[in-house]
C-alpha cells in the first residue's frame, strides 16, 4: 500500500544528517590544515584521517540504499496500481481504507527501514575492526 | 520474483564492484547499494507475505510469476537508469564535459 513511506522519511533525515557531519568534517579538515604550531603531528593525524572512512561517506551508504529501495519500491507500488500520479496519489486513501494504510506502513515500513539500518551497521561495524587492524599493523610497522 | 531478480541484480553488481577498478570510478557501488536497498525491503515484504499465507507463498501462479518476473526486469532496468543519471551528472572521466564546452579549431 505505502510501505515506502517510513524509509523515505528516514531517508530524508538521514540524508540532513550526511550534510550536517560533512560540513562538520570540513570545518575540522580546514582548521587542523590552518593549525601551524604542530605541523608534524598534523601531518601523522592527517594520515591517520586518510587512512580512515569519514561517518558522512558511510552515511551516504546508508543514503543510496534507503532512498534506491524506495525509488524501486515507489515504482512496484505503481505497477501495482497502490500509487497514482494525482492527489491523493495512494488508492488506500481513495478507497478509504486509511487505517490498513497506516499499519502497513508501521509493520512492513519501519521493519524495512530497521532492516536496511541494521545491515548498513554491521557492513560499518566491520569496515571498522578493518580499519582498527591497519591502524594496528601500521604502528607496528612504525 | 521480484525479490529474487533483485537479489541476483545486486550480486552481479557486488561482484563487478569488488573485481573492476574500472566499474568502481564510474560509481558501480551507487547501483550497488540501490539493488542491496531494494532486495532487503522486498525480503521484508516477503517475509510477511509469508508470515500471513504460509508455504502458498511459494506457489505462485505462472501468470503471476511472469508478472512478477516482468516487473523484476523493470526494476533492474530503472536502477541502472537511476544510475546512468548519476554517473553523467558526476562525469568522473569529464567526457559530457569535454562534449559540452569543447571548442573548435
Amino acid at each position: 500500500m505505502a510501505c515506502f513511506v517510513a524509509p523515505a522519511v528516514e531517508a530524508v533525515v538521514t540524508t540532513v544528517v550526511q550534510k550536517v557531519v560533512e560540513s562538520k568534517e570540513k570545518k575540522a579538515e580546514l582548521a587542523a590544515v590552518n593549525c601551524e604550531a604542530s605541523l608534524k603531528e598534523d601531518i601523522q593525524i592527517k594520515g591517520l584521517e586518510k587512512a580512515k572512512i569519514k561517518l558522512s561517506r558511510k552515511l551516504g551508504w546508508l543514503n543510496k540504499m534507503l532512498w534506491g529501495g524506495t525509488a524501486l519500491l515507489i515504482f512496484e507500488h505503481i505497477w501495482h496500481g497502490e500509487v497514482v500520479p494525482y492527489f491523493p496519489f495512494f488508492t488506500a486513501i481513495e478507497n478509504g481504507d486509511v487505517a490498513g494504510m497506516l499499519g502497513e506502513i508501521a509493520r512492513n515500513g519501519i521493519t524495512m527501514a530497521a532492516l536496511v539500518t541494521g545491515v548498513w551497521a554491521i557492513v560499518c561495524a566491520v569496515v571498522s575492526s578493518y580499519e582498527k587492524k591497519a591502524a594496528h599493523t601500521a604502528k607496528e610497522e612504525a | 520474483m521480484t525479490l529474487l531478480v533483485a537479489v541476483f541484480a545486486a550480486i552481479i553488481t557486488t561482484l563487478i564492484w569488488y573485481n573492476s577498478e574500472k566499474m568502481r570510478k564510474l560509481y558501480i557501488s551507487t547501483l550497488m547499494f540501490i539493488y542491496w536497498g531494494a532486495s532487503l525491503m522486498w525480503l521484508v515484504d516477503g517475509i510477511m507475505e509469508y508470515a500471513e499465507s504460509g508455504a502458498e507463498y511459494f506457489l505462485p501462479e505462472a501468470s503471476e510469476m511472469i508478472n512478477d518476473l516482468f516487473l523484476g526486469l523493470c526494476v533492474v532496468a530503472l536502477g541502472l537508469i537511476i544510475w546512468l543519471v548519476v554517473l553523467l551528472i558526476k562525469d568522473p572521466s569529464g567526457v559530457v564535459k569535454k562534449a559540452l564546452f569543447k571548442t573548435e579549431k
